[in-house]
């Protein structure tokens, strides 16, 4: 089994020096790119490559590139970004490929930005990944030091500079057009779209944002081709992801596995199973965003069309898991008053609706809740869906509660029957 | 007032940045790293140095969490709240620090050490339940380690 991401990240804990990482064969690809490649052969690589956004959308990677203006005549300066701003909670994978092997990242992003002639690269970064932002600006600089960065690169015609841009909190800056505000200096709130921020992105020019686990696949597509990266995949999108559990299981973590590997594979086989004394009851697949999936989902593979036929969403990869010592109602209650609190207050239903349904959930999780409250709860589960709201915050923050509403149905009842919840 | 050690790293930044309102949060952020928080006089020197007004500036940094408008203590805890460490016994953990410190959520104590403060998600759900406090990240968090880890920071 091919781990190319995380084969070479050290167990102790330190991160690969630039010496270690082109020990390994890091920078190989980038030279292969100079050397060998021009911007239209990387973007037709990493199209054949299937490589699907690991942020969370799972948007084509070659495809977003592909709408960035080329030739002569395109504007000045293009942008490259990675959107390292990881806060969807459940998520932890790109910190542990941060702060493991910085290197692979800054590679990734290097080629990307010659695949769509950027002349300037930001790593937007939260505030809360000390230990990340301390080892990538060491990395740059060692970047810098080896000419892989700056004016004409080994020797090239293409120059390239890359800052570090940390954050300061607020989960809306991993929406790509509020970090592009953010980075503006400006308040984090979504923008309209049209324009694409391929097209109109940062102070008007053109900007691709890409998630930094999709990143650090570039190099290795590069180097081995697309038709290896299909093949190390159990589906149709190419390559490994960076699956994650957390909750009550024995060895909570994040593991590279090939793409389409099933729910029994990560949880059992890797996380361990559940902790003793505890039963699975359901299954948040791809961090806080998304719905609930079931024990009878287990042999589900993790992909984005399996994930999307079950009902949920492959998101961020990483899985919150629901036992049944933890009350349903508590957790999505818990989740509301996230998505509350991070909501930037720019469209009206995500600002006053959400706070809205957290109060609710509230009433029914202290037994103050009617029956009355499930069919409101559910009405505005649409009414806070897709294409009522500016961005996809508030569509992703109904997600765990409609599938709540579904699946654990008679739990909401009991709260509202007993009066109380049953778990405290 | 700021100093001119402050003025100076400011001005680095804002050279170093494509254009001078994009160095804010950074500028933001120096003036925090030297008294702790930032005062309405901070945002009003602050902003013609970046090209924005006092309200620009002032909009910026009321939007970000990890900037402060009023005073905190000699040390900040952020208690991730969050799905996962919910999960794992975070209100465990903050019923434990509320009665050692003496404070609910929000506030700093008497001493003025501790300020305590909720977090979202901090990316650490495997070693859930989790907290910061300043700039170091603390997991697998139980009621004694959470009494030595408070012990260090004096």
């Amino acid at each position: 089994m091919e781990r190319p991401l995380t084969q070479h990240i050290k167990n102790n804990g330190q991160p690969l020096t630039i010496d270690e990482y082109q020990r390994t064969g890091g920078y190989q690809a980038l030279q292969k790119v100079f050397r060998d490649m021009n911007p239209g052969q990387v973007q037709e690589e990493v199209k054949a490559a299937n490589l699907r956004g690991r942020g969370g959308a799972g948007f084509p990677t070659g495809a977003k590139w592909s709408f960035v203006p080329m030739g002569e005549t395109a504007p000045r300066s293009k942008y490259i970004i990675s959107n390292s701003d990881e806060m969807e909670p459940g998520a932890f994978k790109d910190r542990l490929l941060m702060e493991g092997n910085p290197h692979q990242l800054i590679e990734g992003l290097i080629i990307s930005a010659y695949a769509v002639q950027a002349d300037r690269a930001y790593i937007f970064l939260r505030w809360e990944y000390l230990q990340s932002a301390r080892r990538l600006a060491a990395a740059i600089e060692e970047a810098y030091g080896k000419k892989y960065l700056g004016k004409k690169i080994l020797g090239t015609e293409y120059s390239l500079e890359m800052r570090l841009h940390t954050s300061a909190g607020r989960y809306i800056c991993g929406e790509e057009t509020a970090l592009l505000n953010a980075l503006e200096g400006k308040r984090g709130i979504p923008r309209s779209k049209p324009p694409f921020p391929q097209l109109s992105g940062l102070w008007g020019r053109p900007a691709v944002v890409n998630n930094a686990e999709t990143l650090c696949n570039i190099p290795h597509i590069i180097a081995k081709g697309a038709q290896w990266y299909r093949g190390i995949s159990r589906s149709a999108d190419g390559g490994t992801k960076i699956y994650g559990v957390s909750g009550r299981v024995n060895r909570p973590g994040a593991w590279e596995l090939p793409m389409g590997s099933t729910i029994r594979e990560i949880l059992e086989g890797h996380a361990g199973g559940m902790k003793n004394g505890y039963r699975l009851r359901g299954i948040i697949p791809g961090g806080a965003s998304t719905d609930f999936l079931l024990p009878d989902n287990m042999d589900m593979k993790m992909d984005y069309d399996s994930c999307q036929t079950a009902g949920s969403r492959l998101g961020t990869g990483t899985m919150i898991i629901l036992d049944d010592r933890t009350c349903p109602v508590g957790i999505v209650l818990n989740l509301m008053r996230f998505f509350a609190r991070e909501s930037c207050g720019w469209c009206t239903p995500c600002r006053e609706g959400l706070p809205w349904l957290a109060e609710m959930l509230h009433a029914i999780e202290t037994g103050k809740g009617s029956e009355e409250d499930l069919e409101i709860l559910s009405a505005q589960c649409r009414l806070l869906g897709p294409g009522h709201t500016f961005c996809a915050l508030a569509p992703g923050a109904v997600e765990p509660l409609q599938s709540a509403l579904k699946y654990f149905r008679d739990d909401f009842v009991r709260h509202i029957k007993e009066r109380k919840c049953p778990w405290r | 007032m700021l100093t001119e050690e402050e003025k100076k790293e400011i001005m680095t930044e804002i050279a170093q940045s494509e254009r001078p309102q994009a160095a804010c949060l950074e500028a933001l952020k120096i003036a925090q790293k030297y008294r702790g928080w930032v005062s309405d006089e901070g945002i009003r020197e602050l902003a013609p140095l970046l090209g924005m007004t006092p309200d620009e500036l002032d909009a910026v940094a009321t939007f970000y969490p990890f900037i402060f408008r009023r005073p905190v203590g000699r040390h900040v805890i952020y208690l991730c709240d969050t799905v996962s460490c919910w999960i794992m016994g975070y209100e465990t953990m903050l019923d434990h620090l509320t009665k050692r410190l003496r404070i609910t959520m929000g506030e700093t104590t008497a001493d003025g050490r501790f300020t305590l403060l909720p977090v979202s998600c901090i990316g650490a759900c495997d070693h859930a339940p989790a907290m910061m406090v300043d700039q170091e990240l603390h997991g697998d968090l139980t009621l004694e380690k959470i009494d030595s880890i408070l012990d260090h920071y004096k």
